[in-house]
């Protein structure tokens, strides 16, 4: 008996009892969906994650200094000189100064979320908020401490109804009245509380809107990806070498941290699959179960192909090809439920899919494999019955 | 063609030991046509069990074609059941799922045959038996008479040189019996060696030589002259 024929054969065999191979598929269906709904939904929300990282900016290294300690202390001219001297690692630097609280008013209309950050010229480029219209901050600005700032198109809407309309208008901080000289491009379909909600001030200007004396946050942008790690080494140590204390400043590169958050998806990656392997696990059980029913209860037509002239392998690959046929239906009917499930999932969740090839295939594999494991205990079965025994079995 | 040598079959159940065949030799040749006759428990379906390959003896030799199958694996037990011999059992023991092709087939699967050339063969054996227009039908739609005549199909569709019929008639009312009884006839009178296992003396005056079992043991082996010297001819017994 070849295997086309035993495929034939047990199709026809699922097909006459069609609720009970359903259940016996069931395990494997939840076992193969939860599989690629997890790793799917993982890998989305994976892939989310770095795409924010990534536009936060790979090459960008992030300084905190928190030391206040005696009379050592770094400031911005410092970091200009670190930059100068270390051309092939890091290409720019820039102050950051968050305005906390900041009130934002147009005429009678005022926003609350707005975040207003100051940075100097090369702010504009490290963080990604170049402008669109207009242009962005320049170091005239920063020194004549201008009250000039570039609006991000979620304000630009909201006050003036489109970015190209605002340009030349003005906008309210804190009571100032600031000139609009840029519009930053569009990022978040310009949403409230995103990357579109923002304000770019001159740090100067910043410095002085928050009270805050000294600068201690600044961002590097590492020349190249490939050297962002190295240049986060040189500005560690030249940080240490001024504070000796490695506690007195932060340092954060973000291709570390995207490193740290691929690992730890991975490793969800991995727990979630584990838990759904386990389900598969038990799919195979139902199977093995369900084989070992019906190899009792074709006791006799075991006998009678046995009488026949079935060899031990014809039986044997009869029911080990039914047992896979079965797994592998299931298969099919849980990658389907599985993508499915994961779009529904990414909807709701709102995270975005990626409906892993790698998935499916493996998870496709693990149930055929299923099959032949879970299935080959009861087929053995079914192939050392004794002839005649079968035969005479009721 | 088929010797058995001093073949035992001893059943042991816990302290009692069932003796199904005691010592049983015998030989019966090409193109004979035998019945083994006995009452239930006699020991004669043990002895059809053992010719037929599906058990082996405890102790004793059984040579088939001259050679020695009861030291054979069950692989090759599969390969002799599958093109020396062919089964009809009482309960005709057709393949409820399968269409009477199909069930028809089967031997011929195992022997992997081609396809084109088992569909041929199985055809053959259907028409054979008169139910070549039926081929698509399954077996719960047929009469007793009508599955019996397609396991007889199936017995014959790869031409095994031996036929064993196990109680043939004995699910069947007396006229479709005889009916397959005169079948077997005439399959006999075609060169195939027929051994028919029955309880029913009238069924076994039909063949050519009558072996009788009784406790496990040969009581008579005589020819059955009449039919002897009327070979071939298909007669009605009952």
């Amino acid at each position: 008996m070849n295997l086309k024929q035993s495929f034939v054969l047990a199709l026809k065999s699922l097909m006459s009892s069609k609720m009970r191979s359903f259940l016996t598929m069931l395990g494997i269906i939840i076992g193969v969906g939860a599989v690629i709904i997890i790793v799917s939904l993982i890998e989305g929300m994976t892939q989310n994650m770095l795409d924010t990282f990534e536009s936060m900016g790979a090459t960008n290294i992030q300084v905190m200094v928190r030391g206040r300690g005696g009379n050592r202390s770094v400031n911005l001219d410092d970091m200009y000189k670190l930059c100068e001297d270390n051309p092939d690692y890091l290409k720019s630097v820039t102050p950051t100064v968050t305005v906390s609280g900041a009130s934002i008013k147009s005429g009678n209309e005022s926003l609350d979320t707005t975040t207003v950050t100051g940075g100097n010229e090369y702010y504009a480029e490290i963080s990604d908020k170049e402008a669109e219209f207009g242009r962005d901050i320049s170091y005239v600005d920063c020194e004549a401490r201008l009250l000039n700032c570039v609006v991000g198109t979620y304000v630009a809407k909201e006050f003036y109804g489109g970015a190209e309309k605002a340009l030349g208008q003005s906008v309210k901080i804190n009571g100032r009245n600031f000139t609009i000289v840029g519009v930053m491009e569009e990022k978040n379909d310009s949403k409230e509380s995103t990357g579109d909600d923002a304000i770019i001030v001159p740090y100067t200007v910043a410095q002085k809107l928050s009270g805050m004396g000294r600068l201690s946050t600044f961002i590097f942008c590492a020349t190249n990806k490939d050297v962002a790690e190295a240049a986060q080494v040189l500005v560690e140590n030249y940080l240490f070498k001024t504070f000796s204390n490695s506690n007195a400043y932060t340092v954060i590169n973000m291709a570390s941290l995207i490193d740290t958050v691929s690992t730890m998806t991975d490793t969800m990656s991995l727990l979630g699959a584990c838990v759904a392997g386990v389900s598969l696990l038990v799919g195979g059980i139902g199977i093995m179960n369900i084989m070992l029913v019906s190899v009792t209860e074709r006791t006799r037509e075991i006998g009678v192909r046995k009488s026949l002239g079935a060899a031990p392998w014809d039986i044997l690959s009869q029911f080990v090809v039914e047992a896979m046929t079965t797994s592998c239906i299931g298969g099919v009917i849980g990658i389907l439920f599985g993508i499915a499930g994961s779009v529904v999932g990414s909807r709701f969740l709102n995270i975005p899919t990626a409906v892993s090839f790698t998935a499916i295939m493996i998870s496709f594999t693990i149930s055929a494999f299923i099959g032949v494991a879970f299935g080959y205990f009861p087929a053995k079965k079914a192939a050392s019955l004794n002839p005649i025994d079968a035969l005479r079995y009721d | 063609m088929i010797r058995l040598e001093d073949v035992y079959k001893i059943y042991s159940d816990g302290d009692s030991e069932i003796r199904a065949l005691d010592g049983v030799s015998l030989f019966v040749d090409k193109g004979e046509f035998t019945a083994i006759v006995g009452s239930s428990g006699s020991g004669k379906s043990t002895c059809m069990n053992i010719i037929g390959c599906l058990d082996i003896p405890t102790s004793g030799k059984y040579y088939l074609n001259g050679t020695d199958v009861s030291t054979m694996t069950e692989k090759q037990l599969a390969a002799i059941r599958n093109k020396e011999l062919g089964f009809i059992f009482q309960q005709y023991n057709l393949i409820a799922k399968l269409n009477l092709l199909e069930n028809v087939e089967l031997p011929l699967i195992y022997r992997r045959v081609s396809a084109s050339e088992r569909r041929k063969m199985a055809e053959e054996a259907l028409d054979r038996v008169g139910l070549l227009d039926r081929g698509k039908k399954f077996p719960s739609q047929l009469s007793g008479g009508q599955q019996q005549r397609v396991s007889i199909a199936r017995a014959l569709a790869g031409r095994p040189p031996v036929i064993l019929a196990d109680e043939p008639t004995g699910a069947l009312d007396s006229k479709t019996g005889r009916d397959v009884i005169n079948f077997l006839r005439e399959l006999h009178s075609d060169g195939t060696s027929v051994i028919l296992i029955t309880h029913d003396n009238s069924i076994a005056e039909s063949t050519n030589r009558i072996i009788r079992i009784q406790d496990g043991k040969i009581i008579s082996d005589e020819d059955n002259m009449k039919n002897v010297k009327t070979k071939g001819e298909v007669k009605d017994e009952s």
